[in-house]
């Protein structure tokens, strides 16, 4: 039996485009075995959201350095609910202030890594919190949209 | 004066004379003193800049073989401008304090506008907010959020006129961040200007307006890249006719550099953007010294301080080149590269925040010690928010204590002539050289981008510079070495009221305009835009009418078409 690898999506919800990181993350987390996909920039919710039940996500990753994630994250966890994705997990990063982390975890995101953060932590996060396939499989066509 | 040069050729060459002695005492020094003296002290360190450029131990005059003082620097303002492009550079007159600046409405940018100007910044700079760099107006399903929080929101002259509000652009000169919609904004502050009964023809500024490093680096781009070359044209042209005083385009390695390029890869692909622009410049028909004079440059200024100062001098030395002998420019002031700085904002780090004030004063340095124009110098709150007014301040009185009390700006290229600062600078510039001369072969800059090559190249440097931080081969004080706790600092918040704010004013101009005089100006620019003709004449009636932003960039979508970056990493 194939060793199935850790599917991740990143995404860039709302105006943002700032790419370093993301594409960064990518990388880091294709070299580490995992299977990343890639939204590229300007993603609305609802593209996110889409996208990674189509992808089969294992994992959600957003990076966002505008200052819109209080309005984004919310909604994207919304989303996520109303479509039966919500065992999707979701980690987010980039320019989030400390003070909206905790509010932030509230609404669902599960790990936030701020500046700094080394490429490691985060594989090594993934790779301890995350299982492969862990949510239940999901068909597109029949599940709500 | 023939004698002296006279004089100063025999000295130079007393000097040659002189290098092959002083390689084979070096190499013996360093054989015999330096490596012995080194084993003791077991130093684990790599010695190399941020960029992972290897430096030496030390430099001698054998590191210059065959340099001469008036080929390769000469004076200030003297070809090839290589110690600076005025004969009396940060003597005549410093260079311009100007702070990035913009968030919220244009209430709260004009107040923090009157404010820097009150404490001795000398220059006015825009940051508009998401939605305005995309082209949407606040009210646009994508601006959910984002209005007012990375800079001031602007959807129509109405927005304008308040940002400007008591500040005369006849006695001002102001920047603009500005690419995507550069063409629309400069109209509305055209606009603005002779709503104060001041004429194009006195006011002076910059609008960013350079779509090439969009594509390569900050991705603010809307249009595709032949389209948008079409714009930056227009505003050369009808900058050279009607705008005289003002920089059409401000060439811009800041954003490749933060994207993560190396110093050399920010050098040769902002100066290759450049030759590009001049390229189509000279294509639609322009004589060169007519729009050359008006091209400026924008540099980052980033942690290995001679690095910096070494690609300053390079960039200037290679540009005169360029603009002299690649492209026959008779003009000197087609040669001068005239640059604004701004320092690292992805060197600064959420840890231990005060540290940052440290960072910027040595990057802001390095930028005047490598005679730049204009500087930005950022604030210590940036890795986490806009910056608060006390932060700006301290980030101002670091260009004011530079200038006032270091004593740096005294003489000009005060580093002239240090081996290690030459050698660098002789370093960067071929290898810069070599980068232009490929992108040339591949068929030019917007070739390359289509190719993926500038993107490429730069996210391998971000990749591989991540690593080495992750492996602590690079070390950031506070973030993989001195790591503490510290106390949060007060940052500044953009409320969502200003979202509310800033859609009621837009449904009020809407409201109040006259709309077939809109609607008509819209109409017109489409009709324009498909014509070919230039389209700064058309955006300033749109403006004048109160369309709106995302009104004019929608019509200009419905001919021009929107660019979709192919997905890689």
């Amino acid at each position: 039996m194939l060793d199935k690898k850790i599917r991740v999506l990143i995404a860039k919800p709302g105006l943002d485009g700032h790419d370093r990181g993301a594409k960064v993350i990518c990388r880091a987390l294709r070299d580490a075995g995992m299977e990343v996909i890639y939204t590229g920039l300007r993603r609305t919710p609802e593209e996110i959201v889409s996208a990674a039940i189509q992808e089969d996500a294992d994992l959600i990753g957003l990076s966002i350095l505008s200052g819109a994630h209080p309005i984004l994250f919310p909604r994207i966890i919304k989303l996520l609910k109303e479509k039966g994705a919500e065992d999707i997990p979701v980690i987010a990063g980039g320019i989030i202030p400390e003070k909206d982390v905790p509010r932030m975890k509230k609404v669902g995101i599960r790990e936030i890594f701020l500046p700094g953060t080394s490429t490691r932590d985060i594989v090594g996060w993934i790779q301890k919190h995350i299982e492969k396939g862990q949510k239940k499989r999901r068909n597109p066509l029949t599940c709500p949209s | 004066m023939r004698t002296g040069r006279r004089k100063e050729k025999s000295k130079v060459r007393k000097i040659q004379q002189k290098a092959p002695e002083i390689k084979k005492a070096y190499e013996g020094w360093k054989r015999n003193k330096y490596a012995k003296a080194l084993e003791a002290c077991a130093s684990p360190r790599a010695f190399t800049t941020v960029s992972g450029r290897k430096i030496k131990e030390l430099y001698t005059p054998a590191d210059l073989p065959r340099f001469d003082f008036f080929r390769d620097l000469n004076f200030p303002g003297e070809y090839p401008f290589t110690r600076g492009i005025h004969p009396t550079m940060h003597r005549g007159r410093l260079w311009t304090m100007r702070q990035f600046s913009g968030f919220g409405t244009a209430e709260d940018t004009n107040k923090r506008y009157k404010y820097l100007l009150a404490h001795g910044q000398t220059g006015l700079s825009v940051a508009f907010h998401l939605p305005t760099l995309m082209g949407v107006d606040s009210d646009h399903p994508l601006a959910k959020g984002e209005v007012g929080k990375c800079g001031v929101a602007i959807d129509s002259l109405a927005d304008m006129e308040v940002l400007f509000s008591g500040l005369p652009l006849d006695k001002i000169t102001t920047s603009m961040t500005i690419n995507a919609p550069a063409a629309i904004l400069w109209a509305m502050y055209i606009a603005v200007a002779e709503k104060q009964g001041v004429s194009p023809k006195v006011i002076s500024g910059t609008i960013q307006n350079d779509i090439l490093k969009e594509y390569i680096a900050q991705k603010t781009f809307v249009f595709p890249p032949r389209p948008s070359m079409k714009l930056i044209v227009d505003t050369f042209e009808y900058g050279a006719k009607e705008v005289p005083r003002w920089n059409t385009i401000s060439i811009s390695g800041y954003h490749i550099r933060e994207a993560g390029a190396t110093a050399v890869q920010e050098l040769a692909f902002t100066l290759r953007d450049g030759i590009e622009y001049v390229i189509w410049g000279l294509e639609r028909g322009l004589e060169i010294d007519e729009f050359a004079p008006r091209l400026s440059y924008f540099f980052n200024s980033h942690n290995d301080f001679f690095e910096e100062i070494a690609k300053f001098r390079a960039a200037r030395k290679i540009w005169a080149e360029v603009m002299r002998d690649r492209f026959g420019a008779r003009n000197p002031r087609s040669w001068w590269l005239r640059f604004h700085t701004q320092t690292s904002g992805v060197s600064l780090m959420a840890q231990q925040p005060y540290n940052n004030v440290i960072r910027v004063a040595l990057q802001a340095l390095a930028a005047v010690l490598g005679g730049t124009q204009s500087l930005h110098t950022n604030s210590l709150d940036e890795t986490f928010a806009l910056p608060s007014e006390d932060a700006v301040t301290i980030a101002l009185r670091t260009q004011q204590i530079l200038a006032h009390e270091s004593g740096v700006a005294n003489t000009i290229d005060p580093l002239g002539g240090s081996y290690f600062i030459e050698a660098l600078t002789r370093e960067m510039e071929g290898e810069a050289k070599s980068y232009i001369r490929k992108i040339d072969d591949m068929g030019g800059m917007v070739r390359a981008i289509e190719l993926g090559f500038p993107q490429k190249e730069i996210g391998d440097s971000a990749y591989w510079y991540q690593k080495a931080v992750d492996a602590k081969e690079k070390i950031i004080v506070g973030v993989n070495a001195f790591e503490m706790e510290h106390e949060p600092i007060p940052l500044l918040e953009i409320d969502e009221a200003v979202a509310r704010q800033q859609l009621a004013r837009l449904r009020s101009v809407k409201k109040s305009r006259e709309l077939t005089a809109a609607k008509r100006t819209l109409a017109d620019l489409k009709k324009a835009a498909r014509d070919d003709q230039n389209l700064m004449p058309h955006l300033l009636k749109c403006v004048k009418a109160y369309a709106t932003l995302g009104e004019m960039m929608n019509a200009l979508k419905d001919v021009y078409g929107e660019y979709e970056e192919p997905v890689t990493f």
